[in-house]
């Protein structure tokens, strides 16, 4: 005899979209269960965004080192080069991770949230049997369900995961450092993973289908990373397709089809394939619940809401971007309106971030899009090279820049973008620009502090006003 | 365990589609065959659907309100056993039942549309004065610029955005926009009126949506129709009904004991009896797309009547052939069949000419709208003891009731119209008339 748990919201998925969902229908009095499998936090707290950061942390901080043995700087030396050591990498990025998790854990139970480890599958659309870590069942019957099942990293059929071919997951957990490591995919992800190894050492190569490095993002904008790259002999292998994994004389090669379609290869001691995650759509009964599909993707409307009544679902499994923000963003919207509140998911946009070297970050629209869209548009740039913030942790000499554009017509920001060391943490500012409609003499009509990145910011907009003051107008 | 997908059977003849008024069942809930599980409303009759199998409810598709056309699935039955062929025979089989259900059971029948309800109708001031204000220059379309923490507020009150003005820069909505539209959007102060410990003048902020679905949705669109498409004339005057009060009164203290006390309405629709063979074109239907006027013999009159669930105008048919105390028998049965919502589909069709009457209630005149298709309706307004000279000059008292009438312009020209409420105002004056 199974135990039948009733409750008034299952979530479903314990990531960044899940757990925060859970804490808010907790907070607000909702009789709240909570199930994953795979620990809490999800991808982005056990395989993603956390880890990673962690790991490109520690990469940049052997290459600093590194480079100051090889040649004193700053008036700094090091008599001897650093010495990495994977395994110790891995567990201090384990630490931060199960901090994190644990915390995530601490704050479900402080809102009341019940948490229940295991692997969720719906046999109706508020019905779920849990497999529990002990091989026994538990049914949950829930008046609200919230489906926060995630993504799962895309596989290519002809050279899936096992043995050299790895997905980000693993890059993460190496005990040695590949010597020879080939990506295929030089999006965000596979750039920040494979820019991180050729911190560490790993000679590295990229193969990638489309025409330029993160596709997403115009060329003005990659161009800093793809002088970064050339800089530091990563080969880019553009417009060229892998076609598979291949063994000769006990070594391995990629073999891809490059520009011309004539087959190449080359030699790797691991292959990264980071070609883009899609949202977990099978393995959990979805199709059991009666849900609609919008592609590959769950069907829902601006609330979260599927067209079965008291079901939701948010984050990657409902579309494009797959951002853990985002994800949160709609978690806590459905637990209230679950509770009755009104919320509609309806931001002016939603920034994006790279952690490449250098970093990049975007939101609203480029120019071209903006072009695009029929909009008369003004664009300002700032470059670092100008910001004495930037030029004193050696930010200034990668060819990084704020760009702002604005409708011509009332000045209203439409998109912000920038590249460059450390532009990450812009994010919140620009974010909050479009968000709140802000007009360029918004941003210049506000001090921004001195000595920080955000002054090229304020210098964009006065640049697209046609009066800077720190660069030739 | 096999899924049986239900679909929305054929509910009626040239039925396309049918909107959801009432799930009796629920996910989880066990069904058997016949089981009433679902109204739905077409334009002509709530209708009640039987279940085809005996199973457990898996899903139910779409809610109350929604327009679900013929074929759709629309539930999903776990059936114990054995599978039932899903498909067509069990569609086969839930058809005619669904029909047999409509005709025994058609409700509340939505096609008789007078005006009678109108001044409730009425839009409730909010939205009206929503509409009133509009925006400062911004595209169709395009978003409006405004905070995180405008549109929160916005969505709570129910306003939308692109209706207020914005005098922020760019056109930026502020918090002051917003309160300046609340308090401009029918919000208005309005006194509480014993407000015990509190302010009797605190704004009222509550705002109900309310979906508007069924019979109510169904009058909404005749309404719109009917004024949309047919040009009113509307024509009132006043009826001396002294006499006809008198000989009421005293007709009424004659009655035998089965015969139904009389009101004013079976004097009038036997005053439509007399005079509408003069002008058939006020007992008829156009027909305005395919330009087709339908002249009838029978005076088939509606009587728009209010209901619980709203207005519905069951049909007095062949009214020509009862006398005075047959007719205020039907009225009553009628009544009372539209109030328990038991009339028949045939006692709610078909009507010629509709009678409209908020005497009761008050009100000098009213504008009714047209049953389309029919030409012309006829509302009685409250009667009234009033002052009038008679024929030496002298005031005396008179019983007085205004006739308000509507016809189809395009059809009844104001002079037809004018002559047949004349011809009904002398038989209604000159009440020995009706009899002979």
């Amino acid at each position: 005899m199974t135990k039948i748990r009733e409750c008034e919201v299952l979530v479903v998925g314990g990531g960044p979209g899940g757990y925060p969902a859970a804490i808010r229908a907790g907070q607000l009095g909702l009789d709240t269960v909570i199930v994953d499998k795979h620990g809490l936090g999800g991808t982005c707290l056990n395989r993603g965004c956390i880890p990673s950061k962690a790991f490109i942390h520690a990469a940049s901080k052997f290459e600093e080192m590194s480079h100051i043995a090889e040649k004193a700087d700053m008036g700094l030396t090091l008599e001897k080069a650093p010495v990495l050591e994977m395994a110790g990498l891995v567990k201090w990025k384990d630490q931060i991770v199960g901090k994190l998790t644990k915390g995530v854990g601490t704050l479900l139970k402080g809102a009341g949230v019940e948490i229940v480890a295991g692997w969720a599958r719906f046999e109706d659309a508020k019905t779920c049997v849990v497999t529990l870590e002990d091989g026994s069942t538990q049914t949950i019957k829930a008046q609200n369900v919230v489906l926060a099942n995630g993504s799962v990293e895309t596989e290519l059929a002809f050279m899936p995961f096992g043995g050299p071919v790895i997905g980000s997951t693993q890059a993460l957990e190496l005990s040695e450092k590949p010597e020879k490591l080939v990506v295929v995919g030089a999006g965000y992800i596979g750039l920040e993973l494979g820019i991180a190894f050729r911190k560490l050492g790993s000679e590295v190569t990229f193969v990638e289908a489309a025409e330029q490095i993160l596709p997403l993002y115009d060329k003005d904008l990659t161009r800093p990373v793809t002088m970064w790259l050339k800089k530091n002999k990563v080969d880019v292998h553009l417009k060229c397709k892998a076609k598979g994994v291949s063994q000769k004389s006990g070594k391995t090669f990629l073999e891809f089809e490059d520009a011309k379609g004539e087959l190449q290869r080359l030699e790797a001691d691991k292959i990264l394939v980071a070609v883009g995650r899609r949202p977990l759509t099978e393995g959990w009964g979805l199709e059991n619940m009666g849900l609609d599909m919008d592609g590959k993707f769950v069907k829902v409307d601006e609330r979260c809401q599927t067209p079965m009544r008291g079901v939701y679902a948010i984050g990657d499994l409902v579309g494009e971007p797959l951002l853990a923000h985002k994800a949160t963003a709609q978690g806590e919207l459905v637990a209230e309106v679950i509770a009755g509140h009104k919320r509609v998911f309806d931001p002016m946009s939603i920034a994006a971030v790279c952690f490449t070297e250098p970093e990049l970050v975007g939101v609203g629209l480029t120019p071209d899009q903006a072009k695009a869209k029929g909009l008369d548009v003004i664009v300002g740039k700032f470059p670092f090279a100008a910001s004495g913030r930037a030029l004193a942790m050696e930010g200034g000499a990668d060819g990084g820049f704020v760009r702002v554009v604005a409708r011509k017509d009332d000045h209203v920001i439409v998109g912000i973008h920038a590249v460059g060391k450390h532009v990450s943490e812009l994010s919140g500012e620009f974010a909050l620009a479009i968000e709140m409609g802000a007009r360029l003499e918004d941003i210049s009509g506000t001090i921004h502090v001195h000595p920080t990145l955000t002054e090229g910011f304020a210098e964009s907009v006065l640049a697209s006003l046609g009066h800077p003051i720190h660069i030739s107008a | 365990m096999s899924e049986y997908r239900y679909k929305l059977p054929d509910v009626g003849e040239g039925v396309v589609e049918a909107e959801i008024v009432e799930w009796h069942i629920k996910v989880g809930d066990k069904v058997t065959e016949d089981q009433h599980i679902l109204d739905v409303m077409t334009d002509k009759a709530t209708v009640e659907i039987p279940c085809a199998v005996n199973g457990t409810v898996t899903q139910l598709v779409g809610e109350p309100g929604d327009v679900i056309a013929v074929g759709t699935e629309i539930l999903f039955i776990a059936v114990d056993g054995a599978a039932p062929a899903e498909d067509t025979p069990s569609e086969e089989k839930a058809e005619p039942k669904a029909e047999a259900a409509a005709q025994v059971d058609a409700q509340p029948e939505a096609k008789p549309e007078p005006k009678k309800d109108a001044p409730k109708a009425v839009p409730a001031p909010a939205p009206a004065a929503t509409k009133a204000i509009t925006a400062s220059p911004r595209k169709e379309g395009e978003r409006v610029l405004a905070s995180p923490a405008i549109r929160k507020r916005a969505l709570d009150n129910d306003i939308d955005l692109a209706s207020v003005p914005g005098t922020g820069p760019a056109g930026r909505i502020t918090h002051r926009d917003l309160d300046d539209f609340i308090a401009s959007g029918g919000r208005l102060m309005a006194a509480i009126a014993h407000g015990g410990g509190v302010n009797p003048r605190a704004p009222r902020t509550g705002v109900e949506e309310q979906k508007v679905i069924g019979l109510r949705r169904k009058i909404a669109e005749n309404m719109a129709h009917a004024k949309r498409s047919i040009p009113h004339i509307a024509y009132v005057d006043e009826i001396d009904m002294t006499a006809l009060e008198d000989l009421r009164a005293h007709m009424n203290a004659k009655r035998q004991g089965d015969q139904e006390k009389l009101t004013i309405i079976p004097f009038l629709v036997m005053a439509l009896v007399k005079s509408l063979p003069d002008t058939p074109q006020a007992n008829a239907h156009f027909d305005g797309e395919a330009s087709v006027l339908t002249k009838y013999e029978a005076i088939h009159c509606g009587i728009a009547a209010a209901t619980p669930n709203g207005l519905m105008v069951p049909v007095i048919k062949h009214a020509e052939s009862l006398d005075v105390w047959q007719i205020a028998a039907e009225l009553k049965r009628l009544g009372a069949a539209a109030k328990d919502g038991k009339c028949t589909k045939d006692e709610l069709t078909g009507s010629t000419v509709t009678i409209t009457s908020l005497g009761a209630i008050g009100g000098i005149a009213t504008t009714p709208v047209i049953n389309a298709p029919e030409t012309a309706i006829i509302g009685v307004n409250k009667m009234q003891t009033l002052p009038r000279y008679d024929a030496e000059g002298r005031i005396v008292p008179r019983k007085i009731m205004n006739l308000s009438s509507s016809f189809d312009h395009r059809i009844v020209d104001g002079y037809d119209a004018a002559l047949l409420i004349q011809d009904i105002k002398a038989y209604l004056e000159n009440p020995a008339t009706l009899f002979m």
